[in-house]
């Protein structure tokens, strides 16, 4: 008798976790394959958990989290998004923003609806709403358009099931933002079919050349139709304390809440204090890491393009895009002659959805140092193909 | 603060290539800004920031509180400065508070120390009175940690 779900065995394992198990097992491999800050979190934010240990605070908070902290990220959320919500009913503090997909799937999809997404793709979405129910309806963005999700393009995949566009800029693993005028056209297209919207924005602070990021949910009629996601994970470099936090109106809110206090009941009280040190302390050291992460974009998109590899100029998140498709490899063959020949790890464009063959996922979130020596690696393999 | 000079003052020993990398510009510019900065005092010097107790484990850190007499003309400038000019001598400082100057004394012993205080620092005329306190241990040195206890590892991949 089969002893799992239909619905789990339907899903299919993570491409990132093979390689993980291949890479793990080499040495001297310079990987560029972390989709994480290359940084620690910072000292003041580390230094605000461990006072609020030494006080005392191990114990549940609030399902919704801490009033304190639903205050700050109401404040950090309008000053950084410009969209107001009330921290009594409008916040959820969540294990993530990966809790806060599956919240919020949860609590709209009825089985058989769809979902619209943009792809490539982070590696959950697709999982996320077959469990939640819901099917994955992937649009796929293209170099191009610089991975941009056009409103024409959703319009086509709009059918009478559909609910839900989830939304992800800047993009792992694309590093494409959406201009401000494909996203206006876009919030047309909801409110005229309904749709909800669930926009992951963790990578919201880290845009560079001075682009600023917009939220769909601050564009006008949007804000009753959207669930924002967010975070500490990326912009204060924060991934191992899993804290997130979803932001809508209250009915969506408190569905999500329903799920959340039976599933998790609430995030960690010590790191939800240590969050609000981030949130309201935390821009200098964001600061400085995003001039760093600059300083590598520049240098990775100027060495892709010596070495001939189509890519679309990232301007957020921490990763580049390139193509490999011209060198009549597949995005798994590339990676794993890579790995193997020159002992470079970058992730095959196939881990983030079908229309990620041809590419490959290089993170700069890696010291100067290291991305150096990992494109002279990639140079010498480019030349050894050719000779 | 320029970007190269906050790189100059925390990073290793970088070379010009290295440094024009980072901060991404022409080597030949990041040259003439360095040789600028020399010559009109910006950079003052350079130099190493040594672990004490693996190279001396008899040295001896004195940190002396110094009270002076400020002289009408030029306050305590002169006095300050005469105080330096000593090769036992790391830094001084002016100060507010109980008292006006701050020394820093290097020896290799004790004996060494003490007898540049007895002998040397408070015979100055201007010299009220000295209190000398002593390095039990560093921490943490000119911005750079003793004991780096820190790792931080990643997954090698992650999504």
């Amino acid at each position: 008798m089969n002893r799992l779900s239909s619905i789990v065995e339907q899903i299919p394992k993570s491409g990132i976790r093979d390689f993980f198990e291949i890479v793990q097992s080499m040495e001297n491999v310079i990987s560029l394959g972390i989709g994480e800050p290359d940084f620690v979190t910072p000292w003041h934010i580390r230094e605000a958990a461990i006072y609020a240990l030494e006080r005392g605070k191990t114990a549940y908070t609030s399902n919704l989290g801490l009033p304190r902290l639903r205050k700050a990220i109401a404040h950090y959320v309008s000053e950084k998004l410009g969209v107001s919500y009330d921290p009594r009913n409008e916040i959820l503090v969540t294990v993530g923003v990966s809790e806060g997909i599956d919240l919020a799937l949860r609590a709209v999809l009825n089985p058989g609806d769809e979902v619209l997404y943009h792809e490539p793709c982070y590696v959950s979405y697709a999982p996320t709403i077959l469990l939640a129910g819901g099917l994955p309806k992937p649009i796929p963005t293209r170099l191009e358009d610089d991975f941009i999700l056009f409103s024409s393009a959703i319009e086509k995949a709009i059918t009478p099931r559909t609910r839900v566009l989830l939304l992800n800029f800047p993009t792992n693993p694309t590093g494409a933002i959406l201009p401000r005028s494909e996203l206006l056209k876009i919030a047309e297209l909801c409110i005229a079919h309904d749709l909800l919207v669930i926009t992951d924005e963790i990578y919201s602070e880290l845009t560079y050349d001075q682009v600023e990021h917009h939220s769909i949910a601050a564009l006008e009629g949007m804000k009753q139709r959207v669930i924002l996601l967010h975070g500490v994970s990326k912009a204060f470099a924060m991934t191992g304390w899993r804290l997130g936090f979803a932001c809508g109106p209250d009915d969506l809110i408190g569905g999500m809440m329903k799920i959340h206090q039976y599933a998790i009941l609430c995030a960690p009280n010590m790191l939800q204090e240590a969050a609000i040190e981030a949130l309201e302390s935390g821009a200098p050291s964001l600061l400085k890491m995003r001039n760093q992460y600059a300083q590598r974009r520049d240098f990775v998109a100027k060495r892709c393009q010596e070495l001939g590899l189509p890519f679309s100029f990232p301007r957020g998140a921490f990763y580049i895009f390139p193509s490999i498709a011209h060198l009549g490899f597949s995005s798994k063959e590339f990676a794993m002659q890579l790995l193997h020949k020159k002992k470079v790890a970058l992730i095959p464009g196939t881990a983030f959805g079908e229309s990620g063959e041809g590419f490959v996922r290089c993170s700069y979130a890696t010291s100067m140092e290291k991305l150096h020596d990992a494109f002279s690696r990639i140079e010498e393999f480019l030349h050894e193909r050719k000779s | 603060m320029d970007k190269l000079l906050e790189l100059l003052q925390k990073k290793k020993r970088s070379s010009p290539a290295q440094l024009a990398a980072e901060v991404g510009l022409p080597e030949e510019e990041v040259l003439q800004k360095i040789g600028q900065w020399e010559k009109d005092g910006t950079i003052l010097g350079y130099h190493a920031v040594l672990h004490h107790d693996y190279l001396d484990p008899n040295l001896v850190t004195a940190v002396i509180e110094v009270r002076v007499t400020p002289e009408r003309e030029g306050g305590f400038d002169r006095i300050a400065s005469r105080i330096a000019r000593f090769e036992e001598v790391g830094s001084v400082y002016l100060m507010s508070g109980g008292y006006d100057l701050l020394v820093v004394v290097e020896g290799h012993s004790l004996r060494e120390v003490a007898a540049f205080v007895a002998t040397k620092l408070s015979t100055i005329d201007a010299v009220q009175s000295c209190a000398t306190r002593f390095r039990l241990n560093t921490y943490k040195e000119n911005g750079i940690f003793y004991v780096e206890d820190e790792v931080f590892e990643r997954l090698s991949v992650a999504p």
